[in-house]
């Protein structure tokens, strides 16, 4: 059996604790048996492992991702009441080649994208080479390439490759 | 109409939030009603899913901090929940559409050639 | 300061009954069934979004764990129907 990484049981017991609201040390023993027992019951479950590096990347990427978030709010709510200069939206799908290949990293992907309004992830190739997302305000597809391959998927190889 | 008093330092963000949060439920689900086609109807409530919904968390936990006398946090589980499960709605409805739209189109299609012959 | 506290749950109590109202609107006129689990989508997240509001106004947290329950519960709902929609069963063999 292989060696159980530490931070999933850290992460039950953060949330054990947060639901409960209280840091008294009855609820930690308690956290932390329930968190190591599940641990234990679903290991079998989860094989692959993720491998993390540079933390700080990805405290960046966050930030990133949030100003990111507020910005396309104002631009999807610019767009739903009309308050945009060309009249009619010109929404579709384009494609994006990836380089990121860990399962990780792709799905951090998909939240980001997903959770930025004003782009969806449809899907992935089963190579996992080729994207497709739906973006509501196509204007230029290499603009929309360039941000998301420079802006987050260097950042994700970088973290978890 | 509120039941307790709250000091000032957390009633000027939380309305704030909470205003915000609102704004931008709302206009997210009038997209739900104003854009064209449902490609572009599903832009709309994710702006109400992602930062209307973490204003209002926000808010909710700076208020129950404030109402307890110290910090409470467990609104923060349903913003990770929300976030962490979106793509899987997005992607799983997106697929049916697709799917759903592939399949008229080439009922349609079978339609016509069978009118033309 | 309690009137702009009061005042700004009660704009965003309006707010989330005007958007469940839009995403009805769509849920009963929906072209498509995909709309229709998109409006479902929506009016869970905005009735959980409600039932946050009254915590606040009642000023109890007791409502949070019904809003956890509802997102929970919500989401299952709409991976069953958007699986439903894609392959005509829920659980395949």
């Amino acid at each position: 059996m292989r060696r159980v990484p530490p931070i999933f049981a850290l992460v039950m017991l953060a949330m054990w604790l947060l639901l409960n609201s209280s840091i008294s040390l009855a609820h930690i023993i308690l956290g932390a048996v329930i968190s190591s027992l599940l641990l234990l019951a679903a290991y079998p479950l989860r094989p692959l492992q993720p491998r993390m590096r540079r933390g700080p990347v990805l405290l960046r990427l966050a930030f990133k991702v949030l100003i990111d978030v507020i910005r396309s709010n104002i631009g999807v709510a610019r767009v739903i009441l009309g308050l945009t200069e060309r009249g009619k939206i010109h929404s579709g799908f384009m494609q994006i080649p990836l380089d990121l290949r860990d399962p990780h990293g792709l799905s951090v992907l998909a939240m980001i994208i997903t959770c930025t309004p004003g782009t969806v992830w449809v899907e992935l190739s089963p190579d996992r080479s080729m994207l497709t997302i739906h973006v509501l305000d196509l204007v230029d597809e290499s603009e929309w390439i360039e941000r998301i391959k420079n802006r987050y998927e260097r950042a994700l190889i970088e973290v978890f490759q | 109409m509120i039941a307790t008093e709250f000091p000032l330092w957390a009633t000027l963000p939380a309305s704030l939030l909470l205003v915000i949060g609102g704004l931008l439920t709302v206009i997210g689900s009038l997209g739900l009603l104003r854009l064209p086609t449902f490609f572009a109807r599903m832009h709309g409530p994710s702006m109400g899913n992602t930062l209307g919904t973490g204003c209002v968390l926000i808010a909710s936990m700076i208020l129950s901090s404030a109402l307890l006398h110290r910090p409470v946090a467990h609104e923060f589980i349903i913003t990770v929940f929300i976030v962490i499960v979106s793509p899987v709605t997005a992607m799983l409805v997106m697929r049916a559409a697709r799917y759903r739209t592939r399949v008229k189109e080439e009922r349609r299609q079978q339609g016509l050639q069978r009118e033309q012959e | 300061m309690m009137p702009l506290l009061d005042g700004a749950i009660w704009f965003a109590q309006f707010c989330f009954a005007l958007a469940t109202a839009f995403a009805a609107i769509r849920l009963i006129r929906g072209p498509g069934a995909q709309d229709r689990v998109l409006a479902f989508d929506t009016m869970y997240i905005n009735g959980m979004l409600s039932l946050l509001m009254l915590g606040m106004r009642s000023s109890s947290t007791a409502y949070f764990d019904m809003a956890l329950l509802i997102a929970l519960f919500g989401f299952v709902g709409t991976i069953a129907l958007a699986k439903f929609l894609l392959r005509g069963e829920v659980i395949e063999p």
